[in-house]
């Protein structure tokens, strides 16, 4: 790993870790007596650590000329184990705090770490960022390389944006353990995380530029559109919603720039968007190049992707207000909420319906291939989970949905069906080719990770639109007298069996990981015991004069 | 002439860049810039007071212990939750909450009219094990926050930062801070005249977790609890004057 990096982007990296090394130790110092010298000493231990890797291999000569007729994949391949990881550990909360909710003296300690409001944060950006943004971080640079024809820039800054990535989930996932969360939904990190995911940010728009002007292909394709609108408009969200005073550069706290009216609207035009632009536009660039790959099929549809592609952009950005229906927010900031919500089905639709269009004449590989399923149903999920947030942001159905479980069944229908599904599918696709090998280690696996993924949802959200309608039915019931026929907590004990229910789902969810993982660790080991030969063909195209067009 | 024109700007890197930022920022600008500038968006609310540092502590712990994944602040313009829950939340009553906590699901109850509602001891026994007065209830037990002593020697910074950030906290107020939020909950205490001083009359001063030897979290959330919906009631003289 180390000694693919050239001498001097060695020495970078251990001036970058020694930096960070200090800034460590500086905030361990600072923050005497605060959960903020925790963080300072995870952080002064993560460097010195990688530091000690790096240094290891300081004096390893300098690598072959010849990697720069290769791709390089190093990143990508870490990227997908450490996605893996974060999937099993976020979505183990997940069951964990789902179990929580349907028995609550489950918890075994009496600690607060351990108690509903601390975990949940975990579950949320484990599986949102650890999982999801891992996967896009990985699944970018490959395909990022293949579409351009080439290389990346350089070995460090792919490297740097990885793991200082995945440092700040790590610094988040912790902070929540301590009680640290700026109470921001999906945005619950503190000042100092919030600063660092903005450096490693700027890395990453400067790899995917740099990329993008060294191209071999005139046109930059598709998939690239939805990675950088994935990585600009996450910029620009993440800065403006954070926005934040902190207590003193020795404190973790730190209070939010904006209040009130002003702050909820920031929030959900933040919270919309990190669905949007996170989780729909980022795993949209990987569905537009794993899908026709595995498929083997072209694009149904150029227009039909600029049109999508410019809608979503677009559109999407408006409704963030349908989060606030009947609040003290301005009723018209609602209107518009709701109305480009109701429009943004125009644009969905057609990015799901340009996806199984391209599946025409391949369906008899959907019948075979697990994996080109799970592509399959996750453009399907996508199609149902859009049609279902248009649905609920209009005003009337969002009365009855809003603060009950139907919002978490949606989210799920979501993550699961399609976020989950499209990353599950893209690396059952890029793991062989990552590790030079014709196929997975079991393709038997695949199919029952498929029906265990599906299973899962399909109980998942059904139990959350069931316990969902019931509890917002509840709330509104009047009996004959004109008062209201139920208190809270009959609508709480109401839930009961749905929130079991919801739990067995997520349980198969999390097995199906489980299964991914064990599969993606096997044929990582295949690949180490037969060290097949490279296929021909898998390089840039001014690596070797006339070499042919890469073959993935 | 579309297909050509996009034809064009898919070959050029820096401008397909300036037209995703460009796109995306339009909806943004045009629905939260007129927020801070149009005037009828928050209320008038002359009775507004600010959080004492007791009960801003509190309100730390409550971000703190992730009450707001469970328990919403927004009563809703229905006629439903009026009915069960009090008159709907107006927007003043957030305006010095930063961040809001307005929340997003109800698991529990909604909370924007919860101050006053319940005694501090029934607030005490409740998070130290909910299900020993609501049978029912799922809420996790908090039984550290009556055993941990409360951070108060760093008060005057954090309400330092509040001022920062726009909440109209005078130099005394963030000087006596500290004194303040010891004196908030121990009746004998003789810095509790300067509370009332600063903070109006009608602030709770008490021993909120029922022990005014020892000042605990219990202390600085019940404050806090006790106080939601409070501050103004702006939204109880509206509800008045409609009917």
């Amino acid at each position: 790993m180390i000694s693919g990096l050239t001498v001097s982007e060695r020495h970078l990296a251990l001036f970058v870790l020694g930096a960070l090394a200090l800034t460590g130790l500086a905030m361990a110092v600072a923050g005497r007596g605060d959960p903020l010298a925790v963080h300072g000493y995870i952080v002064l231990v993560f460097s010195l650590g990688l530091g000690f890797v790096v240094l290891s291999a300081l004096f390893d000569p300098e690598p072959p000329e010849e990697r720069l007729s290769e791709y390089y994949d190093d990143p990508t391949r870490a990227g997908i184990i450490l996605s893996l990881a974060w999937a099993v550990a976020g979505m183990f909360v997940g069951v964990w705090v789902a179990a929580l909710l349907a028995w609550p003296e489950l918890t075994f300690v009496d600690s607060a770490w351990a108690s509903f409001g601390r975990l949940r944060p975990v579950h949320t950006s484990g599986v949102i960022f650890g999982f999801g943004g891992n996967a896009l971080i990985a699944t970018s640079f490959h395909v990022l390389q293949r579409t351009c024809r080439a290389r990346l820039p350089g070995q460090f800054a792919p490297w740097f944006v990885l793991i200082g990535y995945n440092l700040f989930c790590l610094i988040a996932a912790t902070g929540y353990l301590m009680g640290m969360t700026q109470s921001k939904e999906y945005a619950e990190p503190e000042w100092y995380a919030d600063i660092w995911l903005v450096v490693v940010w700027v890395v990453y728009f400067l790899i995917y530029i740099r990329t993008l002007q060294r191209r071999k292909e005139p046109h930059i394709y598709v998939a690239n559109w939805y990675y950088m609108a994935f990585i600009l408009v996450v910029a620009v969200l993440h800065i403006v919603n954070n926005l934040a005073v902190p207590v003193s550069f020795g404190h973790a706290k730190s209070y939010s720039l904006f209040s009130g009216v002003q702050d909820a609207m920031t929030q959900w035009w933040y919270g919309h968007n990190a669905v949007a632009f996170f989780l729909t536009a980022g795993f949209l660039g990987m569905m537009y190049y794993y899908l026709p790959k595995r498929a083997e099929r072209p694009i149904f549809s150029y227009r039909l992707s600029i049109i999508s592609f410019w809608g979503i952009t677009f559109m999407y950005m408006w409704a963030g207000a349908h989060h606030l229906h009947y609040t003290a927010l301005p009723q018209w900031v609602q209107t518009l909420g709701m109305t480009f919500s109701i429009v943004l089905l125009v644009p969905s639709w057609a990015s799901a319906g340009n996806a199984l269009a391209t599946l025409n004449g391949a369906w008899h590989k959907v019948r075979d291939d697990a994996t080109l399923r799970f592509m399959m149903v996750a453009a399907v999920f996508y199609g149902l989970s859009t049609f279902e947030g248009s649905f609920m942001a209009i005003r009337a159905v969002n009365s009855l949905s809003h603060y009950t479980d139907w919002t978490v069944g949606h989210v799920h229908a979501g993550a699961l069906g399609w976020v989950a599904m499209i990353t599950f599918g893209s690396l059952y696709a890029l793991v062989p080719w990552m590790w030079k090998q014709e196929r997975m280690y079991s393709p038997k696996l695949i199919e029952v990770h498929f029906w265990l993924a599906l299973a899962g949802t399909v109980v998942y959200v059904f139990a959350m639109w069931n316990s969902g309608i019931i509890q917002g039915l509840m709330w509104r019931t009047y009996n004959d007298s004109g008062t209201l026929a139920y208190s809270f907590i009959d609508s709480l004990v109401a839930m009961h069996p749905y929130y079991i229910a919801r739990a067995f789902g997520g349980l198969l969810f999390l097995a199906g990981a489980v299964v991914c993982s064990f599969n993606v660790w096997m044929t990582i080991r295949m690949a180490r015991r037969a060290r097949a030969a490279e296929p021909a063909g898998d390089v840039p195209l001014y690596g070797k004069a006339g070499a042919a067009p890469a073959g993935e | 002439m579309k297909e050509f024109f996009h034809r064009k700007l898919e070959r050029n890197a820096i401008g397909f860049v300036l037209a995703i930022v460009g796109v995306a920022s339009i909806g943004g600008l045009v629905e939260i810039a007129p927020l801070f500038t149009i005037h009828e968006t928050v209320e008038e609310a002359p009775d507004m007071r600010l959080y004492t540092p007791l009960e801003l502590a509190g309100r730390n712990l409550y971000i703190r212990e992730g009450c707001y994944a469970c328990h919403s602040q927004m009563i809703r313009t229905l006629r439903d939750e009026v009915e069960r829950y009090g008159p709907y939340s107006l927007a003043v009553e957030s305006k010095y909450d930063h961040p809001m906590l307005w929340g997003s699901k109800r698991t529990g109850p909604d909370l924007a009219r919860l101050g006053g509602k319940y005694s501090d001891a029934w607030h005490v026994a409740h998070l130290v094990n909910p299900r020993d007065v609501v049978p029912e209830s799922v809420m996790p037990r908090y039984g550290w926050l009556k055993r941990n002593a409360l951070r108060i020697d760093d008060l005057s910074a954090h309400l330092a930062a509040q001022r920062a950030v726009g909440v109209p906290y005078t130099d005394a107020m963030i000087e006596n801070a500290t004194a303040d939020a010891r004196a908030q909950a121990n009746p004998d205490d003789a810095g509790t005249s300067g509370v009332s001083e600063r903070y109006g009359e009608a602030t709770n001063v008490r021993a909120f977790d029922g022990n005014p030897g020892l000042l605990t979290e219990m202390d600085a959330l019940v404050a806090y609890l006790q106080i939601v919906g409070q501050l103004t009631q702006a939204a109880q003289q509206q509800t008045a004057k409609a009917e």
